[in-house]
C-alpha cells in the first residue's frame, strides 16, 4: 500500500477536507488493473514525460499522491504534475502538501541511497515527479490545448439547488467569515440540480485539453447517473475542439469509457464509482 | 512560478483563444527569486519536455526577467553540451517568480501573481 499524503497541516475551514471520494481516486488510479492500462499508454521512455493534471486539488492529497509515487503508478518517475482550484486557499494548501510529501520522499530516497539498499536505478525509480504549481483558476482555462496526458477530477458532484456562484473580485467582500468559509466550502460540492453543472463543463472542454493520448479519472456519484454520463461520452454528446458541436445526434467526441472502481454496493446500490476516459 | 508552467498558459478568456498574441502572457512589476534547491537536475526529463515548450515564448518570457543566456533555438539531440542543459534547467524549473501580474498581449487583462501562485479567475462578465 502506498502511504498517504499526509495533510495534518492544514485547516479545512475553507478547504474540502478530504474524505471517503479522494480515497477512492487514490485507491482506483494506483490499482494493479491501472498500472497495466497506464504503462502500456505511457511506455517507459517514451517522450515526453506524462503530465498530470489534477482539476480541483482541494488539499492536494491525490495530487501529491500521483506525483510522489508516479513510477509505481505509471511505470515511470519522469512525471509533471500540475494543480488547478478555483479556491485560492486550495492553492496555496496543494503546494504545502506537496512540498511535504515531495520532501519526505526525496528524504526516504536520500536514506536508501546512504544505506546502499539496493533498488533499481535508486534515483530514478524512487525519485517523485516534478511539481510544476497549483493554480487559481476555473478548470483548466488557462491551459495551453493539448498538454495534458492525466486529467484527474473529483468534482462538486452533490446535486444541489443552484449551481454554486463562481468566485469574483468581492466573493469574500462585506460578509461574515462563516459567510466566506461557506462560500468555499460550497465551491467544493454543489453541482447544481444533477450534481453535473461542473463536470458537463468540464467534459465539454476535455477534448481540447487532452493530449492524443491522453486518459481522464472521474469520479461520479449514483445521483449523477453515471451510466447515462458514460453513454452520452461514447455517443459523441461532449463537444471536440475541432468546434465540433456535441448533442444529442452525436456530433462531438466518441470517447472509450470504463468504470474501474467504486465504493462497493450500499444498500443495494453503488454510491461512488470512477470512469476512466480515453481516446 | 516557474517559467515552464507559464510556458504551458496562455489568456483564459475564450474570445483570447484564437489570437496568437494570447500566449505567451507577459511579465510585469516581478519579484524573482532563484530556487537552486527546488527540482535537482535531470537530463533525461530535460530532453523528453523540450518537445512540448514553445522555445521562442520561453526566450521571450526569459528575457523578461533578465536572462538572456538561453541558446536562441531549441537544444535537439542526444550529443547536447551537459552545460547548456543545465542552464536550461536553471531558467525553466529553478527560477520562481514570486509576486508580480501576467499581462495578455491580445485583451491587456492583467492576472496577479501572489505567493508564487497565479490568480486567473476572471470577473463574471469576461468569461
Amino acid at each position: 500500500m502506498l502511504p498517504t499524503p499526509s495533510t495534518s497541516h492544514l485547516a479545512f475551514t475553507h478547504i474540502y477536507e478530504p474524505a471517503e471520494d479522494s480515497y477512492l481516486l487514490l485507491d482506483t488510479i494506483s490499482s494493479a488493473y491501472e498500472a497495466e492500462f497506464l504503462r502500456k499508454q505511457f511506455p517507459e521512455g517514451t517522450s515526453p514525460p506524462p503530465l498530470v493534471l489534477e482539476v480541483g486539488t482541494g488539499s492536494g492529497v491525490v495530487l501529491s499522491f500521483l506525483t510522489a509515487n508516479a513510477s509505481a503508478i505509471i511505470g515511470r518517475g519522469d512525471v509533471v504534475a500540475l494543480g488547478t482550484d478555483i479556491n485560492k486557499y486550495a492553492c496555496r494548501g496543494t503546494a504545502e502538501t506537496m512540498r511535504i510529501e515531495l520532501q519526505r520522499v526525496q528524504k526516504a530516497v536520500a536514506e536508501a541511497n546512504t544505506a546502499s539498499i539496493a533498488v533499481p536505478d535508486p534515483l530514478t525509480a524512487l525519485s517523485p515527479g516534478l511539481f510544476l504549481a497549483a493554480l487559481n483558476m476555473d478548470l483548466f482555462s488557462a491551459l495551453r490545448p493539448s498538454l495534458v496526458d492525466v486529467l484527474v477530477f473529483n468534482p462538486p458532484y452533490v446535486p444541489t439547488p443552484q449551481a454554486p456562484t463562481l468566485p469574483h473580485p468581492n466573493f469574500d467582500v462585506g460578509i461574515s467569515t462563516f459567510e466566506v468559509e461557506s462560500r468555499y466550502l460550497e465551491l467544493a460540492y454543489a453541482g447544481g440540480p444533477t450534481g453535473m453543472a461542473t463536470t458537463d463543463r468540464l467534459l465539454h472542454g476535455l477534448d481540447g485539453v487532452l493530449s492524443e493520448r491522453g486518459v481522464l479519472y472521474l469520479l461520479l456519484c449514483a445521483q449523477n447517473k453515471p451510466e447515462e454520463v458514460a453513454e452520452r461520452l461514447r455517443r459523441g454528446y461532449y463537444g471536440g475542439s475541432d468546434g465540433s458541436e456535441g448533442d444529442a445526434q452525436g456530433g462531438g467526441v466518441r470517447w472509450k469509457v470504463e468504470k474501474v472502481g467504486s465504493s462497493g454496493r450500499k444498500s443495494g446500490w453503488e454510491v461512488l464509482s470512477i470512469w476512466r476516459v480515453w481516446r | 512560478m516557474k517559467l515552464l508552467t507559464v510556458n504551458f498558459l496562455s489568456c483564459p478568456l475564450k474570445s483570447c483563444k484564437t489570437s496568437p498574441k494570447s500566449f505567451p502572457l507577459h511579465f510585469k512589476d516581478v519579484e524573482v527569486v532563484a530556487d537552486p534547491e527546488g527540482a535537482p537536475y535531470n537530463r533525461e526529463m530535460l530532453l523528453g519536455l523540450l518537445p512540448r515548450v514553445e522555445w521562442g515564448a520561453l526566450v521571450g518570457s526569459a528575457r523578461e526577467l533578465g536572462f538572456t543566456g538561453l541558446p536562441g533555438e531549441k537544444p535537439e539531440g542526444e550529443g547536447v553540451e551537459e552545460e547548456i542543459l543545465r542552464g536550461v534547467w536553471e531558467v525553466l524549473v529553478q527560477t520562481q517568480v514570486v509576486s508580480g501580474k501576467l499581462v495578455c498581449g491580445s485583451c491587456g487583462y492583467e492576472f496577479g501573481i501572489q505567493a508564487g501562485i497565479a490568480n486567473f479567475l476572471l470577473p463574471g462578465h469576461l468569461v
